[in-house]
């Protein structure tokens, strides 16, 4: 069902029994609705609303893609700060949403759950719910807009968000320095986090010979030089990369290009201080990982058997989530229900129509 | 419902000095900061350690009693308001700061913590945590989350919500759950930022997981004087369409400014008609670079006056005026209702000449302190409760004031919440469905409806 208007998406689900919303398929685990689920594909319903750069704010419909998005955003010289992920894909802005799919800019000024302002969702009755609204502040009610990231639809079919934005900086300069150990790279990042310096994303990549610290600042031309040497002198030199290599390095983040085509991608929030344990069962034999955003999220690229990295992440306490490859169950290590998650599922879903991740 | 024995339980769980029952001892906490409402509660707890909190709220629950948390009552929508025969749980005693860890840049903190204290916490760490509402020397993180304060800082930082990454509360029927955790990210839908800003309807928060930030390394604090209020809002579209993103933008009208430097000789100019304060924040190339921008597009605004900042005590007195606004009001007129609606900010001229023909319309002086930056207005109505009718006049007028932000497709509260105040208002800004909806999530999380009953939406007792 790819519905091209809001209205005949809500008589369809009026209809219908068991649904799951997606929108351009670009994490493709994410969609293993199964037998007698009735995906409804958000595509149609796309384009933006409102658009006035000198609010900070924009209104797109839930499938809009980030191509365009990001397009009428740079014209007016703004961006999405947290560096939404897949764009190249197809993925649209209400499958980022309800995917919480945040890139390496989330580290500067916070995740879609920090720019979301308000969203509009068809829920199991048909009917049209709004939360939040279309101003950069607001206390009104209770916030279900940031509940619906992460969400992956169980609670309805997102059809419309609103989100700030901020102006993009001119340019982007990264510094790439290599450390021969994981602790080392690892300690030299806990170290870099917490100085004074604007720093817009922080990546640690190990790989074969060498653990990769990537970081990126942002900001204007003008001051562009002495803020990297600044930076290199903290960390004892590194390479510089600027212009088109510099944003060929953060695209090749944000569309995972360096995940094999064979392996699964797989999401894994955690903190600093868990890197090395969990990096214990990822490194012998060799297995693709970027450490992402100061180290709150690792990605794995992983090849062997599923249930070998569900029980190494359960045993440190980890959940993770299959993003893009072919998986039973996408949900691994530990499961974060709650009788509160349980009670807001009852709530907002009480003919359990939309199916669960 | 049966409160003796409820009172009887309590008895057995706190020492004499921690249980108020008695009329004087109760009278403290009739009201919030909103002091046009008033109500008594049946007792008051003090809890001191997180376990006697999760026991009243049992106790609460068995017998069907409603509660409300309470911090330092600074709530401006009168959210920690009590109600009626039911309990208080005071939470400012419930005040550790259980663990800053600088690595992660989290602080772990009770509900009852001071705001201020957190940022003090992590300062030998040189970090600190961004939100800061005006209340800040006081209120505390309980109430802080339960409302999604704000502060001077949230179109570059944004709210409470955007600082809180795990939770540990005791739901309604005293059930302890954790939310979220110690990782800015998560796989599952985000029930913190639920939590958060649900004024106390879900249950009590205990303990929050706060992210902090690295202080920034450099501050440029500038003042800027104009003529009229619409050439200080002006001035501000001008900041941001070059491009310019401030960690603070607020602008004062004469009146407040007038209050302000009665109250602490904050050194604002005088005669000024819009005095506007813009903030540039972080490292020190950048602050630099990005003043010498702001220094050219005030010129260009038609500033009579600029002062900048010389250090960091010049910084915390320009600060202290602007934070202490409310309260200096207090020195104009013996009453005041204050207002927290939000416009888009290309319509903040419009908003403030409505005011201004309001408050000539109602007869009512009113003072203008507000975010200039994300469009928060904080009309201050000044009234005198004495005289017959002022009190209903000022609330017409402030019901006028957040009508207007309805039509201009903002919001009735930036920051202070929906509380009692705002209960009328709500269904202005979302339609039927929608109320229903945040009602059906109240009830699946407090079928009781104990947890600080009547607040938010009307008409909920008698459901």
């Amino acid at each position: 069902m790819k519905p091209t208007t809001v209205s005949e998406l809500r008589d369809f689900v009026r209809r219908k029994s068991r649904l799951s919303p997606c929108g351009g398929k670009s994490k493709t685990a994410l969609h293993n609705g199964g037998n007698e689920v009735e995906e409804v594909e958000l595509t149609d319903i796309s384009g933006i609303i409102e658009y006035d750069p000198g609010e900070f704010t924009f209104t797109a419909l839930a499938g809009t893609l980030l191509e365009e998005l990001k397009q009428a955003l740079s014209e007016q010289g703004q961006y999405l700060p947290f560096d939404p992920l897949f764009t190249d894909q197809g993925a649209t802005i209400g499958g980022t949403v309800a995917s919480n799919m945040s890139g390496p800019g989330r580290y500067r000024y916070g995740g879609i759950r920090d720019f979301i302002i308000g969203v509009q969702y068809v829920d199991g009755h048909g009917n049209l719910i709004r939360s939040g609204g279309k101003v950069v502040k607001n206390a009104a009610g209770f916030d279900l807009s940031k509940l619906m990231v992460g969400s992956f639809g169980s609670y309805g079919a997102l059809i419309e968000c609103s989100f700030k934005v901020f102006p993009k900086p001119k340019v982007y300069t990264t510094l790439q320095v290599a450390f021969d150990s994981l602790e080392e790279a690892l300690d030299r990042l806990v170290e870099v986090t917490k100085l004074p310096l604007d720093i817009s994303a922080v990546e640690l990549i190990p790989q074969h010979d060498r653990n990769l610290l990537v970081i990126r600042l942002g900001g204007s031309a003008e001051n562009m030089n002495a803020r990297i040497e600044r930076l290199a002198i903290v960390l004892g030199g590194g390479e510089i990369y600027e212009a088109d290599e510099e944003a060929h390095i953060w695209d090749d983040f944000g569309e995972f290009n360096w995940v094999l085509n064979s392996d699964v991608l797989v999401k894994i929030p955690l903190t600093p201080k868990l890197v090395l344990e969990l990096d214990k069962g990822l490194s012998d034999p060799f297995v693709r990982r970027q450490y992402s955003v100061g180290c709150n999220v690792a990605w794995v690229s992983w090849q062997k058997p599923i249930d070998d990295l569900d029980s190494h992440l359960t045993k440190l306490g980890l959940s993770g989530l299959v993003i893009t490859g072919q998986v039973d169950n996408p949900r691994l290590g530990v499961k974060r229900h709650n009788s509160f998650s349980v009670k807001v599922k009852e709530a907002l879903d009480p003919l359990n129509k939309w199916v669960e991740v | 419902m049966d409160l003796g024995k409820l009172i009887d339980d309590l008895a057995e769980l706190y020492p004499n000095d921690r249980l108020l029952t008695n009329k004087a001892a109760l009278i403290t906490y009739e009201s919030d900061a909103l002091t046009s409402f008033k109500s008594s509660p049946a007792a008051v707890v003090i809890a001191e350690k997180q376990e006697e909190v999760v026991e009243t709220v049992r106790k609460c629950h068995e017998y069907d009693i409603p509660f409300v948390a309470r911090g330092s009552g600074t709530s401006l929508s009168g959210g920690s308001l009590p109600i009626e025969g039911g309990i208080v749980i005071a939470l400012n005693r419930l005040n550790r700061v259980i663990r800053v860890d600088p690595d992660q840049r989290t602080a772990v903190v009770e509900a009852g913590v001071i705001n201020l204290d957190v940022s003090q916490a992590a300062d030998p760490f040189g970090l600190y945590f961004a939100p800061d509402p005006s209340s800040q020397l006081i209120c505390t993180i309980g109430g802080n989350l339960a409302f999604n304060s704000g502060g001077a800082h949230c179109l570059k930082y944004g709210m409470t919500s955007n600082h809180v990454i795990g939770l540990k509360v005791v739901l309604p029927d005293g059930e302890i759950i954790n939310l979220g955790g110690e990782s800015l990210e998560s796989v599952d839908s985000d029930l913190v930022g639920l939590f958060v800003g649900s004024e106390g309807l879900f249950g009590i928060a205990l303990e929050a997981t706060l992210r902090l930030l690295p202080k920034p390394e450099s501050y440029k604090t500038v003042l800027a004087a104009y003529r009229s209020l619409e050439a200080a809002g002006e001035a501000v579209a001008m900041i941001v369409q070059v491009g310019l993103l401030p960690g603070a933008l607020e602008i004062m009208d004469n009146l407040a400014i007038e209050a302000a430097e009665a109250a602490v000789n904050a050194g604002y100019p005088q005669d000024c008609e819009g005095l506007l304060i813009v903030e540039l924040d972080g490292e020190t190339s950048n602050v630099e670079y990005e003043f010498g921008i702001l220094m050219e597009t005030i010129d260009r605004s038609g500033a009579y006056e600029v002062r900048i900042a010389k250090d960091a005590l010049d910084r915390q007195r320009i600060w202290k005026g602007r934070k202490s606004a409310f309260s200096a009001v207090g020195r104009l007129s013996p009453d005041y209702i204050v207002q927290d609606g939000v416009v888009p900010r290309s319509r903040l001229s419009d908003a403030l000449a409505e005011i201004k023909r309001l408050g000539k319309k109602y007869n009512l002086r009113v003072a203008n302190v507000f975010h200039a930056g994300d469009g928060n207005l904080h009309p201050l109505i000044l009234f005198d409760g004495s005289e017959d009718g002022a009190l209903q006049r000022a609330e017409d007028m402030a019901s006028e004031i957040l009508d207007l932000c309805v039509q201009y497709n903002g919001s009735i509260t930036g920051e202070h919440g929906i509380g009692m105040e705002k209960r009328d208002h709500l269904p202005k800004m979302f339609d039927v469905n929608t109320i229903n909806t945040m009602k059906t999530l109240r009830r699946k999380m407090d079928p009781q409806m104990i947890s600080n009953r009547g607040k938010v939406f009307l008409a909920e007792v008698t459901q």
